[in-house]
């Protein structure tokens, strides 16, 4: 669907900010792409070159065919209607009604009004605002004013729907029922979803694919559930310890080493299934040792469940070894912190 | 009652510069507003970072609206007498008094619509453009509805300015209340003519400045 080759950008002159560093990247039919980093990382760039509101110094980029890269302003405007976006501060007309704002990509295309009171009607009922169609954006809460925008963004049937930082204006609850929402949008419409993210939370949640960006450069790329078992860079390591290690870890493990000092302390990582399996309580029947659970937690991604557990194992040396090889052998990745 | 505190008022001739203001105002307010909105469009979508950035064409026009903004109104219409002479084939009148009220206050009217529409968030315009709007699209259902207020308030503004500016352009044989308040009752010495005038000056300020503050109150949904 998405196809970008070599991708640069540069602000102003030679010695200019470069903003997007070489990225090459594919994106599938009906996929939702994450792609995470910190502000000014390049991602809003990024984001912006994939409707062509801002244009590449060098590279290509193609979407459903089409290079947006060297295609005549005429012609991009089509392709805008088809390549939408959703904004982190939803950018309606406070002029326009909840209804006149989902006209107006309508309107753009020069749809007949009979055709388009109807079209506004059904996405007002798929977004899911019944009853608050007259309303103004300024009587709307944030929630709302983002169903607009999502609204509006689909009005046009885009095949791609690009979202910058859709989310990040919302309170953690409305920001789990708009990635409901947009997971079925892309269930349902089957429209291939980008959003661009500096919250792991929104990538774990509904992402199949994760870019990791770093000064204008992908530095990590790939399906969710690997980037969250086995992330390379250190930047994705941080933005993964985001969801998986609650807050407070750090204060967890000193507590127990000082109350007990002499246990070893193991931090099992759970995949997929094994999630789901005892492997807890067959350890402690199997093993002469005493297990004291420091903190664990589990993780959904779109990909499968991810899980950690940090353990302190209480016992002797070689029970205590065995009892790791033993959780080796469960296909649980097991591995001692060492205390530093 | 009225003949006791305004004896030297002839109220027929009252009421003659009574419209003759109203209309040039009114006329003057038409054409200032369509000027000067598309002198402050043009200075807007010709600064830097907007659709038509053009560094030159910004600079000749802001120095153009800035030079006529500065220039004293009485001085204005002096300047202007050849080529008020030349569109209007006359100096007398109402009707002369138009080019010079027109070119004095669109470049003043401009300013006040670029800062209505530097105050439009730069996302509305970024959305309309994401979602394939042409200029024209972007200029008649996103720019203009989205600082009507300001746009509103503004002329309201620029309609005041103009009562003052056709007293002004009375003087030099436009007619008007302004005529009327400085022939008859100055140079006469009848300060009951003045007064008349001044009073109905001011009814005529009242009245833009409510309808102005109507209008904004029921546009404005932010």
């Amino acid at each position: 669907m998405i196809e970008l080759k070599d991708v640069n950008k540069r602000y102003g002159q030679k010695d200019g900010l470069l903003a997007v560093d070489g990225v090459t990247l594919s994106i599938g039919d009906g996929a939702i792409f994450g792609i995470i980093g910190y502000s000014g990382a390049g991602k809003s760039t990024l984001i912006r070159l994939l409707n062509g509101l801002e244009k590449p110094t060098s590279g290509t980029i193609t979407i459903a065919g089409r290079e947006i890269s060297s295609v005549s302003a005429k012609e991009l405007r089509t392709v805008r209607q088809k390549v939408s976006m959703i904004f982190q501060h939803f950018n309606l007309l406070w002029s326009r009604t909840v209804k006149g704002n989902i006209a107006f990509p309508l309107e753009i295309a020069g749809v007949p009004k009979a055709e388009r009171e109807r079209k506004v009607e059904e996405l007002i009922d798929l977004v899911g605002l019944r009853g608050r169609e007259n309303a103004y954006p300024s009587e709307l809460s944030g929630g709302q004013k983002q169903r607009v925008g999502i609204a509006r963004a689909l009005a046009n049937e885009p095949e791609v729907l690009l979202c910058d930082e859709a989310t990040s204006a919302l309170d953690p609850e409305t920001t789990d029922q708009i990635l409901d929402l947009l997971t079925d949008i892309n269930q349902r419409l089957g429209l291939t979803i980008v959003m661009i993210t500096h919250e792991m939370h929104v990538i774990r949640k509904i992402c199949h694919q994760v870019a990791v960006m770093e000064a204008g450069r992908v530095v990590e790329i790939g399906n969710v559930l690997d980037v969250f078992q086995q992330p390379k860079a250190a930047i994705t390591k941080r933005f993964v310890s985001q969801v998986t290690e609650p807050a407070g870890t750090e204060q967890a493990l000193a507590h127990v080493r000082q109350e007990v000092p002499d246990g070893t302390l193991v931090k099992l990582v759970f995949i997929g299934e094994r999630t789901e399996q005892p492997v807890l309580s067959s350890l402690i029947r199997s093993f002469q040792v005493d297990v004291n659970i420091v903190q664990g937690n589990i993780t959904h991604t779109q990909g499968g469940a991810y899980g950690t557990l940090i353990l302190q194992i209480l016992g002797n040396e070689t029970t205590v070894q065995e009892a790791i090889q033993y959780l080796h052998n469960e296909g649980v990745q097991a591995e001692v912190i060492v205390h530093d | 009652m009225i003949e006791k505190f305004f004896p030297n008022v002839d109220w027929e001739l009252m009421w003659e510069a009574t419209k003759e203001t109203i209309y040039m105002t009114a006329a003057s307010t038409f054409y200032t507003f369509i000027f000067g909105l598309i002198l402050g469009i043009v200075l807007f979508l010709t600064s830097p970072g907007q659709l038509w950035a053009n560094r030159t064409f910004n600079f000749i026009t802001g120095t153009f609206v800035n030079v006529f903004r500065s220039i004293p109104f009485l001085i204005l219409i002096i300047l202007l007498i050849p080529f008020t002479k030349l569109i209007m084939e006359s100096m007398r009148g109402p009707q002369a008094a138009l080019p010079a009220l027109v070119i004095g206050s669109a470049p003043f009217y401009a300013r006040m619509v670029l800062i209505g529409l530097q105050e439009i968030n730069k996302g509305v315009i970024e959305a309309a453009r994401s979602m394939g709007a042409k200029t024209s699209t972007i200029i008649f259902k996103v720019l203009i509805p989205e600082s009507l207020p300001a746009l509103i308030s503004g002329i309201t503004v620029t309609a005041i300015a103009l009562v003052g500016y056709t007293a002004m352009a009375g003087v030099i044989g436009a007619g008007g209340l302004g005529n009327l308040a400085y022939l008859d009752g100055f140079q006469r010495n009848r300060g009951d003519v003045t007064l008349a005038a001044t009073i109905l000056i001011l009814i005529i300020v009242f009245i833009i400045q409510f309808i102005g503050d109507l209008a904004v109150k029921k546009i404005d949904k932010r």
